[in-house]
């Protein structure tokens, strides 16, 4: 059974249709890239599945571990392994990271009907994480993203994800604005968290992020809908051809859903 | 005006018979400055909406009832009755029970020698020299007639005389408690704060209700910092919402005296604070921090006048509103520099957090400068809670409520963060958190869950207002 099924996912923002029927299959263990040009929809995509509230399914359904996402609060899908490393990280002043990090764990554990950890426990395998991240500890001290350079925020993100543990990870965007140490760190986390036991989704514009992440399959968004799928070469090719071409094939034969 | 005559008129009665009896109606001075005051205040009346310092806030409530002065001598309460209300460590506590000093339920024994505390009442008798020095002497009974009503009736409060580079490390806390009140009841507190120069005190006015009835509570507190003086000063507001709760804290700074006013208002119906601080001497430092928390019909008024009057001084107002249900906030930041008060640095900062469509807020700045060479700086914002804040923590796992309950703190947070770490703050603290949590500040609404997301999706963004 898949991981992750999306069906004829059509999803409206504002009144505009920004994906136009999807049609995805990601089973535990493998890493599948999103690439697209600017507008495709790809960003849509990683937050209907986060479950954000201002995008409206009007078409289609989406299931999880056979489970409805799409009924799903954000903190169900959440709490169901679902986790979104977000393209542009939200600054809360007033609460610290590390605080934030333990009740985010302790939620889920709660949900999954685990005992919370405290925090002798939680600090070690935290320092852990850190270490992984090149992060300094003494950034947890401060509220959640706040004073954080870009890169610092983006390691936060994955950061994150290590100590949360997803099935399925989602990455918005995660290379956008990083330089390359920052992308190097930031993909060393992720394969290490690459797992048979957990899907990785890698939405992003650029192919640089997957010479460092090599997914499995790679899908390219022109117009909210899927135009090609392939393996880790199709990315290549797009570095090199441009999602131009890609977009003219798309216009000829492609019109419906893929 | 109506109004105001025949409630003058009500006042008149009680005014008679309160100086027939009233502690140190023997002593000249004290005399005059009662009648004085009370003449002041049947000159004036109460304020209308018409003057431009009660422009948002609506006092015919207070004008309109008849209220008489507390029964003399009966107290009810016990130790036991005080558990809930006390604190982990101060230096001293003096309870006033319907504003009288209640000796057996207070704690001011073992002070270092030098440092004074007691009721305002037994300085009275005692005919102290230093309480004729100062009572009086700074609030503005002209401009003000709640000051004026509460100088007529000044009789007890507290009274706080700490001696020339004594240090008090932990706080002295006032607690005030309203008790059920069968008729409307008013209560005059009055207290006077003395911190020699280079001394160091916390002081934490608290105001609580235990059982109902309508009260109206005028206090005013007198504070007297000299020079190079560090006082922190705690207003903590938590009666019950038939309270009316009008209180004045007058700050007089001395030269590099350092003083922190720090208003926290979460109970009473009406409620007006008044902070007056006055920069006396060369490079004195204010802060004036507040946070107001309302909901229901609560009106919450925040009255700054913040007076320059030497050189080198600098000010610093930070006041942040949560406001839910039908509350009405108000935030009034007066900054007056003097012609010779150059090199001041005042600031002056508003935030506000409006949780439902019906809370208000009005939010003045109101600068006069008569200096040249000053810098002064204010703003203010509304906003709502902060979608993508909210967004994020619930995509981590956070729950709705425990996501809106942590920004709530966080935003309330940045109130205690700028009190000095210490058992005062850990109390206002306890106390912030005790009342975020009771009341579901912030939740969406039964009737708007009704198919309309749209409640959750206006932006969160900060809007400059002014």
């Amino acid at each position: 059974m898949s991981l992750l099924e999306i069906r004829n996912l059509h999803v409206t923002v504002a009144g505009h249709e920004i994906l136009k029927g999807i049609d995805l299959e990601v089973k535990a263990g493998e890493v599948h890239s999103i690439m697209g040009p600017n507008g495709s929809g790809k960003s849509t995509l990683a937050q209907v599945l986060a479950r954000r509230e201002a995008y409206q399914v009007t078409a289609g359904e989406v299931l999880f571990d056979g489970k409805d996402l799409l009924a799903m609060k954000p903190e169900e899908a959440a709490c169901e392994g679902v986790f979104m490393a977000f393209q542009y990280p939200v600054e809360i002043p007033g609460i610290g990271n590390t605080y934030f990090l333990r009740s985010a764990l302790n939620a889920i554990r709660k949900y999954r009907g685990e005992d919370e950890m405290d925090a002798m426990d939680f600090l070690p395998m935290f320092r852990e994480k850190l270490k992984l991240l090149e992060m300094d500890e003494k950034l947890m001290n401060r509220s959640v993203n706040e004073g954080f350079s870009g890169g610092e925020k983006k390691r936060n993100e994955i950061l994150q994800m290590a100590v949360l543990q997803p099935k399925l990870a989602i990455l918005d965007e995660t290379d956008s604005g990083l330089d390359i140490d920052a992308l190097r760190i930031v993909a060393k986390g992720v394969n290490a968290m690459r797992s048979t036991e957990r899907a990785m989704l890698v939405v992003t514009h650029y192919q640089r992020l997957l010479n460092y992440i090599v997914p499995d399959f790679v899908h390219v968004l022109v117009d909210g809908r899927i135009v090609r799928s392939g393996g880790a070469e199709l990315a290549l090719e797009l570095e090199q051809r441009g999602y131009v071409s890609i977009e003219a094939q798309a216009g000829q034969t492609a019109p419906a859903s893929v | 005006m109506t109004t105001a005559i025949q409630n003058v008129e009500n006042y008149l009665g009680t005014f008679t018979e309160f100086e027939k009896r009233a502690t140190g109606r023997a002593l000249p001075w004290l005399r005059q400055l009662r009648e004085n005051a009370f003449a002041r205040f049947c000159e004036t009346g109460f304020p209308t909406t018409h003057d431009e310092d009660w422009r948002f806030t609506n006092v015919s409530a207070i004008a309109r009832t008849a209220f008489s002065l507390p029964q003399k001598g009966t107290l009810h309460l016990s130790n036991r009755d005080l558990n809930a209300w006390r604190t982990e460590t101060t230096a001293a506590q003096l309870i006033f029970v319907d504003g009288q000093f209640a000796l057996e339920l207070s704690d001011s024994s073992n002070l270092p020698e030098r440092i004074v505390i007691s009721s305002l009442k037994e300085q009275i008798m005692k005919q102290s020299g230093t309480l004729k020095a100062h009572l009086g002497q700074y609030l503005d009974t002209h401009r003000d007639s709640f000051c004026a009503l509460n100088t007529a009736f000044a009789e007890d409060g507290a009274y706080v005389h700490v001696g020339r580079g004594r240090v008090l490390e932990a706080p002295i806390h006032l607690l005030f408690i309203s008790t059920a009140a069968d008729k409307p009841r008013m209560i005059h507190p009055r207290n006077l704060i003395i911190v020699e120069d280079e001394g160091q005190a916390t002081i934490i006015e608290e105001y609580v209700s235990l059982g109902t009835g309508i009260v109206f509570c005028n206090s005013a507190t007198e504070l007297i910092a000299g020079e190079n003086a560090t006082v922190a000063h705690h207003m903590m507001e938590r009666e019950h919402t038939e309270a009316f709760n009008v209180s004045t804290l007058r700050i007089q700074q001395g030269r590099s005296a350092n003083v922190a006013s720090h208003s926290i208002l979460l109970g009473g119906g009406l409620v007006r604070n008044n902070v007056h601080p006055v920069l006396a001497g060369e490079g004195g430092e204010c802060l004036i921090n507040g946070l107001f928390v309302g909901n229901g019909r609560q009106h919450l008024d925040n009255y700054m006048h913040v007076e320059h009057a030497s050189p080198h001084c600098s000010s610093r107002q930070f006041y942040n509103g949560i406001l839910d249900g039908h509350a009405h906030g108000v935030f009034h930041g007066r900054i007056v520099v003097h012609k010779d008060a150059q090199k001041t640095d005042a600031k002056q900062t508003n935030r506000n957090l409006l949780l439902s469509d019906n809370a208000q807020i009005d939010t003045k700045p109101q600068l006069e400068i008569y200096a040249d060479d000053v810098k002064c700086t204010h703003g203010a914002t509304i906003g709502q809670m902060e979608e993508n804040a909210l967004f994020y923590l619930r995509s981590r796992g956070i729950d709705e409520a425990s996501a809106r309950r942590l920004l709530l703190l966080a935003f309330a947070g940045e109130c205690l963060e700028r009190m000095k770490s210490g058992s005062a703050r850990d109390h206002a603290e306890r106390l912030i958190h005790e009342h975020l949590f009771a009341a579901s500040y912030g939740m969406p609404r039964q009737d708007v869950v009704d198919g309309n997301e749209q409640e959750l999706q206006h932006a969160g963004s900060w809007e400059e207002v002014g």
